[in-house]
C-alpha cells in the first residue's frame, strides 16, 4: 500500500471497497479511530458485512462491475469540476499530450486503437505521448487540448453516466451520487480520502485495471502522498507481501526486476539497455540486478562472464508459468515433479478439481507444511482410487513463526522480526533447514559437474553461520540487504565500506560488482554500528508517539523507512504543505544542505522524504514527486496489456450483456484450453447458470484452511460451510435457513448450508432482476474429526481457469452458478 | 527479550480492567492472577508477529522451557496496539496441536498410506528427484525466434509453489534455490 495503517485515522472519508472489518479486524481500529475524529466510511460491497455495519453509507453493486463504478466517480468529479486542479495539472500526466491516432473505446466500440482479433492483443505503438525535438512529452497545462490525458479521459468516460452506473452496477442514481458527492469532498488542499482494496478488486479478468481506476480516482482529488490519503491495499497472508518483494513469482527476480526472457533479453548488457528507463529512479535498475547476481553467485559472478547472468533461466514466453498455467501443464503431463511450500492449491486455487487432477498425474510431489493438507493427500481425495494415483509424496513437518527467527513484511510495507520462542518438535523443520538441506545435498550431487550450465548453483551459498543445516536467519537477511563484496572508497579515496560490510542504503549499490543485495529495495534494514555490530533495523521496537505518530522506531519499511511513498505530493509546488491540517513533509529552506558547503535547504517534516531529500522544489524535476515513474508524474493514461484507461467489461461469465460496448469480456484475457472438461465456461445470461456467485474470507477462518481447521480454538466457530443467499432468492427456490443445497457452476458442485439473510439483496440490472449468492471458501474434507463443521466442500471446485491479461490473477470473485435446494 | 517495570504496569492494568469486567458474570480473578503469575515470574517473553493476516500484528510468545504457554498482543506496536483477532489469539494452537504431524511421511506411488520415514532418507530421496528430473529435462539451449540459438538454461519439468506463510529470509532462499536449478514455474499465493 502506498500508505500506513496507523495514518488512516487522518482521512475525512474511507471508502472501503473490501470488508476490511471482518478480513484486517485489527487494521480496522484506524477506520474506527477516524470515525471518531469525525470522519465518514462508505463500505461498496455486494454484501452487508461487519464493515457495511460500522460504515455511514452501504452501496452494494453488483460484482464484476467495478469499473463502471469508479469510472462513474471520475466522470462525476471531472463534470462537477471536483477534481484537486492544481495537483492534477502538476503531479499527474494529465496535461500530457497523446498521439492523435490514439482512440479510445468511446470511437471504437469498446476497443483501443490496435487490436489485432486474431492474436487477441493490441499493438500499443499509438498509445503514447507526443514528444518535442528533445524527446521530452509536449504538454498543455490548461488541459484543454483534445488529446490531452485529461480529455481524453473525460471523453473516455463521458459514457460512464449516473444512468450507466444504476443499469450495470445496480446502484439506484441517487444513492451513488449521494456517495460521490461525499467522497468527491475529499479534494483538494484542507481534505483526504483512502480506498481500501483487496482481492474484491484483484481476482478478476481486469483485475489490475479496475486497481488502477481506483488509483485514478485518487490521483483525480489529490489522495495519494498526502495524510490521510492513500491507496490501502490489504494483503492476506502475513508475508505476502515479503514474498511478493523476494519475488516467489514467476516473471520477476528479488526486487521487482524483470525475470529474463528468451528474445529480448539474450544477454546482461541488452537486458539492462531495455529494462532500465530514461527517467525516474529506476534509471539505478543495473546497480539492482548486478548486486543480485553477485547475492546469487558469489564470487563467480564477474564482470568477464555478464556477472553470471547466462546461468539464469530465460522464460520461452511472457505468457507461461503462472500459476494456472501451472496446473494446466501439469494435468497435461508436462511438469514431473512438484513443490508445494505452505501452500494447499487442492482446496485454495481456482478450479481445484483441475488442480487435484492434475497433481495426480506427478511422478513426485514434496510438501513443507503445518499440517497434513488436502495437497498432501491428494491421493486420498474423496472419490478417488488410490492405488490408480502413481505418485511419490514426500512430506516434511514445517515449523510456525513461534519457533523460529526470521522476518515478515505486512501489508505496508513493514518489515518485523519474530523471535524463536521455542525448538520446532519431533522431526519438524524450518523452511530454511529444509531448503538449504536440499541446496546442499544437490550441490553434492553437482559437485563433480564439469557443465557450465552448473557452474552458477555450484557457485551459490546457501551456508549462514556455523552450522550448515541451521542457518543464521539474520545472515540471510544480511545478504538481502547486501555488503560490499571489496573496500569501497569515495573519490577522495576515504573507506565508505569495508569489505563485508552491509550497505547502508539502495542509493549506494555498485554496478559493478563491488556490492551485493539479494533484494534492493530492503537495503538499509541491516546496518552496522560504529563498534562493528549488526544492527537489524527489523526488530527495532520503539513505540510511537506524539512526535513520530507513523511509528518510525517500530522495524524498517521498505524502502528507506518511509512510511508514506510519494509524500512530496504532500506538499505544493513551493515545498509547503497544501494545507497545515494535511501537513507531512516540506521544503525547509534554511536547513543545513547533504554537505556543510552545500547550499541550505531539506525536506523536512513527519516522515522520511520519498524524495531526493536535497533537492530544492525549484530545481528540475523538483516538483515531481512520482520518482519512481520515467516521467516522474502520477499516470492516468498508463499502458497496460489491456488499455491505457480501464475499460469495463463484463466478467467472462456473466448474466448480462455489456452494456457499454459490443465487446462482451475483456478482449484479451486468457483462457485456458483443459482437455476432459475440466474447464468449461457458461455462455452470457446461461440458463443453467443464472445467479452470480462471489467467494470470499472469514474473520474466524484463514484462507485454504490450513491454519485454522485443525486448531479448535477456530475450527468451532463456524458450524458448517454455508453459501448466503438473499430472502428474495430462497423464496424462489423453497428454501429454508439451514437448509442443504447444491451450489454448481459448468466445472463442478458443492453441498453446503443455506444461510438465508438479509445481507444480500437481489439487483436491478438493465431492468431484470439478478440474484447474486456469496460462498466462502475455507473448507476442504479435513479438519478437526470431533468438529464435523470444520469439514465441508471445496468451494474452489465451482471457479475458472481464467485470467487476467497482465497477471494471469483467476475470477473467483464473479462467476455464475445454479443453486438448488437439497442434495442433487 | 526482557520485561520492563513500564511493560509490567502495562500488563498488570490490563488484568485489573479484564478482572473488573468478569465481576459480573463469574469471577475469574483467581485464575487470571495465577496465569499472569506464572508468565511473569516462570516464563520468558519473546517477541513475534502474528503469522495470519497481513496487518502483522506484534505478539509477545511466552515460553516456559520447551513449551509456548502463552501468546497475546504485544501493547507497543504502533499499529496494532496489542490487538489480536480471534486467528491471532489462536496462533498458540499452531504449536500446541496434537493434530501436528512431527514426523516426515512418505507415500509410495500407488500406496494408500503413509509411512514415517527419517529425515536423513527423505533428503536423500527428494534431493534425487530433484537431480534425476533435472538432468534428464533439463534446456541448455534452444532456438529463439529469429532462429538464433541462445542459452537459456531452464528447467520446465519441476514447479515450485509458495509460500506467503514463510518468512523472507525463506522466500529469498527459495527463489535463489529456484532460480539457480533453472526452475521458472516458480509461484506463491500473491498470484491468486
Amino acid at each position: 500500500m502506498t500508505t500506513n495503517l496507523i495514518d488512516i485515522q487522518n482521512s475525512d472519508v474511507i471508502m472501503a471497497t473490501s470488508n476490511m472489518a471482518e478480513n484486517h479486524p485489527v487494521g480496522f481500529q484506524w477506520v474506527m479511530k477516524a470515525k471518531e475524529r469525525g470522519a465518514k466510511l462508505i463500505h461498496v460491497d455486494p454484501r452487508y458485512t461487519r464493515t457495511s455495519a460500522a460504515a455511514d453509507m452501504h452501496v452494494p453493486l453488483r460484482s464484476g462491475t467495478n469499473i463502471v463504478f469508479f469510472g462513474g466517480l471520475i466522470r462525476y468529479a471531472i463534470e462537477k469540476n471536483l477534481y484537486f486542479k492544481d495537483y492534477v495539472v502538476h503531479y499527474t500526466n494529465a496535461s500530457f499530450l497523446i498521439d492523435p491516432e490514439f482512440k479510445t473505446p468511446t470511437d471504437l466500440d469498446g476497443l483501443f486503437t490496435g487490436f489485432d482479433p486474431a492474436k487477441k492483443s493490441y499493438d500499443r505503438s499509438t498509445w503514447k505521448y507526443q514528444v518535442d525535438g528533445e524527446g521530452n512529452p509536449k504538454r498543455d497545462l490548461t488541459l484543454r487540448d483534445p488529446n490531452s490525458v485529461f480529455q481524453l479521459l473525460r471523453r473516455h468516460y463521458g459514457r460512464y453516466t449516473l444512468e450507466m452506473v444504476e443499469k450495470v452496477c445496480g446502484i439506484p442514481r441517487a444513492k451513488f451520487e449521494e456517495m460521490a458527492q461525499l467522497y468527491c469532498s475529499t479534494s483538494g488542499p484542507e481534505k483526504t480520502g483512502s480506498i481500501t482494496y483487496a482481492l474484491n478488486l484483484t481476482q478478476h479478468t481486469n483485475g489490475v485495471e479496475n486497481i488502477r481506476s481506483l488509483c485514478m480516482l485518487q490521483l483525480l482529488l489529490g489522495n495519494i502522498g498526502r495524510p490521510g490519503g492513500g491507496v490501502v491495499a490489504l494483503r492476506g497472508h502475513a508475508n505476502v507481501q515479503g514474498a511478493t518483494d523476494l519475488e516467489l513469482l514467476y516473471h520477476e527476480l528479488p526486487g521487482y526486476l524483470a525475470m529474463p526472457l528468451r528474445d529480448p533479453h539474450p544477454d546482461l548488457k541488452t537486458y539492462l539497455e531495455k529494462e532500465t528507463p530514461k527517467g525516474g529512479f529506476w534509471t539505478n535498475k543495473p546497480k539492482f540486478m548486478i548486486s543480485l547476481l553477485k547475492a546469487f553467485y558469489g564470487d563467480a559472478a564477474t564482470k568477464d562472464n555478464e556477472f553470471g547472468y547466462q546461468w539464469l533461466p530465460k522464460r520461452a514466453s511472457a505468457d507461461a508459468y503462472s500459476h494456472q498455467h501451472i496446473f494446466a501443464d501439469m494435468y497435461a503431463g508436462k511438469i514431473k515433479g512438484f513443490f508445494a511450500d505452505g501452500q494447499n492449491p487442492a482446496v485454495g486455487g481456482p478450479n481445484a478439481k483441475l488442480a487435484r487432477a492434475a497433481m495426480q498425474r506427478l511422478d513426485w510431489l514434496v510438501v513443507v507444511d503445518i499440517f497434513l493438507t488436502e495437497t498432501a493427500e491428494v491421493w486420498k481425495t474423496p472419490g478417488t482410487e488410490t492405488k490408480d494415483v502413481k505418485t511419490e509424496v514426500f512430506f516434511i513437518p514445517a515449523a510456525p513463526a513461534a519457533e523460529k527467527d526470521g522476518s515478515l513484511t505486512n501489508t505496508m510495507r513493514l518489515i518485523q522480526w519474530h523471535e524463536k520462542a521455542v525448538d520446532p518438535p519431533g522431526d519438524v523443520q524450518t523452511d530454511a533447514q529444509f531448503i538449504c538441506t536440499l541446496a546442499h545435498r544437490l550441490q553434492k550431487m553437482y559437485a563433480n559437474s564439469k557443465k557450465e550450465r552448473d557452474k552458477g548453483f555450484r557457485a551459490a551459498n546457501f551456508t549462514y553461520g556455523a552450522k550448515p543445516d541451521h542457518p543464521e536467519m539474520v545472515e540471510v537477511l544480511k545478504e538481502i540487504n547486501g555488503v560490499a563484496t571489496e573496500e569501497i572508497t569515495d573519490k577522495e579515496g576515504k573507506v565508505l565500506y569495508k569489505k563485508g560490510q552491509p550497505i547502508n542504503s539502495f542509493a549506494q549499490l555498485s554496478d559493478e560488482g563491488k556490492t551485493t543485495s539479494g533484494c534492493w529495495i530492503y537495503t538499509g534494514v541491516t546496518v552496522e554500528s560504529p563498534d562493528g555490530t549488526l544492527v537489524n533495523k527489523a526488530a527495532s521496537r520503539k513505540p510511537a508517539d506524539d512526535k513520530d505518530y507513523l511509528g518510525h522506531g517500530w522495524g524498517f519499511a521498505w524502502p528507506a523507512n518511509r512510511r508514506i511513498l510519494y509524500n512530496r505530493a504532500s506538499a505544493d509546488l513551493a515545498g509547503k504543505p497544501w494545507s497545515e491540517k494535511k501537513k507531512l513533509i516540506w521544503w525547509d529552506p534554511k536547513a543545513p544542505g547533504a554537505k556543510p558547503e552545500d547550499k541550505p535547504g531539506k525536506w523536512v517534516g513527519l516522515d522520511v522524504p520519498d524524495f531526493n531529500a536535497f533537492l530544492a522544489p525549484d530545481a528540475k524535476n523538483g516538483d515531481k514527486p512520482f520518482i519512481m515513474r520515467t516521467d516522474l508524474v502520477g499516470g492516468f493514461f498508463g499502458p497496460l496489456n489491456d488499455g491505457p484507461f480501464p475499460e469495463h467489461y463484463e466478467p467472462i461469465e456473466s448474466p448480462t450483456r455489456n452494456l457499454l460496448s459490443k465487446q462482451q469480456s475483456n478482449p484479451v484475457a486468457k483462457i485456458w484450453k483443459v482437455p476432459d472438461q475440466k474447464n468449461e465456461l457458461a455462455p452470457v445470461g446461461s440458463k443453467d447458470y443464472p445467479y452470480v456467485i462471489t467467494t470470499y474470507r472469514l474473520t474466524e477462518h484463514h484462507l485454504s484452511g490450513v491454519m485454522s481447521r485443525y486448531l479448535p480454538m477456530l475450527a468451532e466457530l463456524h458450524y458448517a460451510h454455508f453459501a448466503e443467499i438473499s430472502h428474495e432468492l430462497a423464496k424462489e427456490l423453497g428454501i429454508a435457513n439451514g437448509d442443504m443445497v447444491t451450489v454448481s457452476s459448468p466445472r463442478g458442485k458443492i453441498h453446503v448450508k443455506a444461510m438465508v439473510t438479509s445481507r444480500l439483496t437481489p439487483f436491478k440490472i438493465d431492468g431484470k432482476t439478478v440474484h447474486q449468492i456469496g460462498v466462502p471458501w475455507h473448507w476442504g474434507w479435513k479438519g478437526v474429526d470431533q468438529l464435523p463443521g470444520s469439514k465441508g466442500d471445496i468451494t474452489n471446485d465451482l471457479s475458472a481457469t481464467v485470467g487476467d491479461p497482465n497477471v494471469y490473477i483467476q475470477e473467483t470473485k464473479a462467476f455464475v452458478c445454479n443453486v438448488k435446494k437439497g442434495v442433487v | 527479550m526482557s520485561l520492563s517495570r513500564r511493560d509490567f504496569l502495562k500488563f498488570s492494568s490490563t488484568t485489573a480492567a479484564g478482572v473488573a469486567a468478569g465481576t459480573t458474570t463469574i469471577d475469574l480473578a483467581p485464575v487470571e492472577a495465577a496465569a499472569t503469575t506464572l508468565k511473569l515470574t516462570e516464563a520468558k517473553a519473546f517477541a513475534g508477529v502474528c503469522p495470519y493476516c497481513a496487518v502483522g500484528c506484534g505478539q509477545l510468545i511466552y515460553a516456559k522451557g520447551d513449551k509456548i504457554i502463552d501468546i497475546e498482543g504485544n501493547p507497543d506496536t504502533p499499529h496494532t496496539l496489542g490487538r489480536l483477532c480471534p486467528k491471532g489469539a489462536a496462533t498458540i494452537q499452531l504449536s500446541n496441536n496434537p493434530l501436528r504431524p512431527t514426523k516426515a511421511l512418505y507415500r509410495a506411488a500407488g500406496s494408500d498410506r503413509w509411512e514415517e520415514k527419517p529425515l536423513e532418507w527423505m533428503h536423500e530421496q527428494i534431493a534425487k528427484r530433484y537431480y534425476d528430473t533435472r538432468e534428464k529435462h533439463f534446456i541448455e539451449k534452444e532456438k529463439d525466434k529469429d532462429g538464433n540459438v541462445v542459452t537459456v538454461n531452464r528447467l520446465e519439468t519441476i514447479a515450485s509453489l509458495g509460500s506467503a506463510c514463510i518468512d523472507n529470509e525463506e522466500c529469498y532462499l527459495l527463489s535463489k534455490l529456484n532460480r539457480t536449478l533453472g526452475i521458472v514455474y516458480h509461484e506463491h499465493q500473491a498470484r491468486v
